[in-house]
């Protein structure tokens, strides 16, 4: 059984059909990769799968489960099996860094305040910013903050992890820092949905590569078979162009 | 002139002083209590008039409805209308309170457009990661927006405030005691209406001036980002 099956999901923003029928699937402990041009709806597969885009077609199944977008509650429930990194960290700015990874837990989960604290120190000991608790998302830099919104979205504890581009909006020097991070999660066996940039972590992380365009999956497969050997004019195209950098 | 300075020492005696002071402080009184009663109104109207979903329309409609009905109503019209109002329902109810409720009906129209851009002001982003963990709507305004939103609130709300306190010169209409109606009434005792007016006006500007620069300290120690603010905070302490 998959952990997470996505099949023939699909997403308008007003007119515009932005996810024509997209379907893949994961299972438990694997890595899926969104890779594809601009615009192509990666983002949106993320958001669709968090209900902060409205699903109009489709179905979403989280172990087993059938996830039902159509009311209030139904997307309460796969809110709260699945956790999203946004691509510009979105940090609470009105909260610290320590605040920010326990008001859901303790909010939302309600569980034991000693253990949702001593699981915040842990998680930021894990994206190596056990000094930065009391900090405020003014003061950290862009990879700092966005190592902390890697922490936020584990202290949920979630079954799958979603991160948007959790490296594009990042110095150089910044990427290695949170693809550390990302690789000591893929160790622990983490289910993760990424859409990347970054072809040469993608290649090294990910079980599976999803190419989209144009709210479609031109293809998907295992890195070497779409990195290597893509079967699509549109895939090869693709890929020269970015391998190429 | 020479009346001025001939009235001067009988004006500013005891009984006077008093009397102006005490209708100082009712003009104060009756802004602050009716802003502060309107602008908390003014956040569940705002909350209200966000209700998302198709069966909550008519809700939207009245909220929008009674913030463009009251913004184009001049302030002695509604004055008057609750005045006449109140009565009808309840005959003995003190001027004080018609006034207090006539400035608050007032201030919710003006204020809750300054809460509602405020509140609007926060990124959608912020929003969105508080959806993503399950946060409802109230908690998500309480706990993201609304402590993010306040920077935009607060200076232009205690300005609202600030030129208010001498629009409620028009309650002395109905004859509350306060500032403009002692000054009318002195100035019907004979004093010089230069030597009474000028000093009801000084009182306006002593009731209104210390508020402003708390409007603007405010302003500046809220333009200040959250993370020097703490460290300024704990380098005092
Ligand atoms: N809020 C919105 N309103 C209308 N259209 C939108 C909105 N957000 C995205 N779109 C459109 O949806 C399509 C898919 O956008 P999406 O953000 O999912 O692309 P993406 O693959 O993540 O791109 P990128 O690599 O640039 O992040 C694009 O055509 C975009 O213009
Ligand atoms: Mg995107």
């Amino acid at each position: 059984m998959p952990h997470l099956a996505v099949s023939d999901v699909r997403a308008k923003y007003g007119a515009l059909e932005v996810l024509k029928g997209i379907s893949f699937e994961i299972q438990k402990g694997e890595i899926a990769a969104l890779v594809g041009p601009s615009g192509s709806g990666k983002s949106t597969v993320l958001r669709a799968l968090m209900g902060l885009t409205p699903i109009t077609g489709g179905a979403v199944e989280i172990a087993g489960e059938a996830m039902n977008y159509s009311s209030a509650r139904e997307v309460r429930a796969a809110r709260d099996r699945m956790a999203i990194v946004f691509q510009q960290y979105n940090l609470f700015q009105n909260m610290t860094v320590m605040q920010n990874l326990t008001l859901a837990p303790l909010k939302i989960k309600k569980w034991d305040k000693a253990e949702v604290t001593s699981e915040a120190r842990r998680l930021l000991g894990l994206v190596g910013l056990s000094d930065k608790a009391d900090a405020y998302s003014d003061q950290l830099s862009g990879g700092q903050q966005q190592r902390v919104a890697l922490a936020r979205a584990l202290a949920l504890k979630p079954q799958i992890l979603l991160l948007d581009e959790v490296t594009s909006a990042l110095d150089p020097e910044l990427v290695n820092e949170v693809l550390d991070a990302i690789r000591k999660l893929a160790d622990e066996g983490m289910t993760m949905v990424i859409v990347s940039h970054e072809m040469a972590f993608v290649r090294e992380v990910a079980d599976k590569v999803v190419f989209m365009d144009n709210g479609q999956i031109i293809e998907a497969g295992t890195p070497a078979a779409i990195f290597d050997e893509p079967k699509t004019d549109r895939a090869r195209d693709f890929f020269s162009k970015i391998l190429r950098h | 002139m020479e009346r001025i300075l001939e009235q001067a020492p009988r004006f500013f005696s005891g009984p006077n002083l008093q009397l102006l002071l005490e209708a100082a402080g009712l003009t104060l009184a009756m802004t602050l209590v009716g802003c502060m009663i309107g602008f908390g109104l003014a956040f569940v109207l705002v909350y209200l008039r966000q209700t998302p979903g198709l069966w909550a329309l008519p809700l939207r409609w009245i909220c929008i409805l009674y913030v463009e009905v009251f913004r184009r109503i001049p302030f002695i019209v509604v004055i008057y209308l609750v005045l006449f109002f109140i009565q009808a329902v309840t005959p003995d109810a003190s001027l004080f309170t018609i006034a207090v409720i006539a400035i608050c009906l007032y201030a919710v129209a003006y204020t809750a457009d300054i809460i509602r851009g405020g509140l609007e002001s926060v990124p959608k982003t912020q929003v969105e990661a508080a959806q993503a963990m399950n946060l409802s709507r109230l908690q998500t305004n309480l706990r993201i927006v609304l402590p993010q939103a306040w920077p935009v609130i607060i200076p232009p709300a205690i300005a609202f405030a600030v030129s208010f306190i001498k629009d409620t010169a028009l309650v002395s209409q109905v004859g509350v005691f306060e500032l403009t109606f002692r000054g009318k009434e002195l100035n019907n005792q004979g004093y010089s209406g230069i030597l009474v007016f000028g000093t009801i006006a000084f009182c306006y500007f002593l009731l209104s001036f210390p508020l402003s620069m708390l409007g603007q300290y405010l302003e500046k120690r809220l333009a200040t980002p959250r993370g020097e603010r703490r460290s300024r905070k704990i380098r005092r302490a």
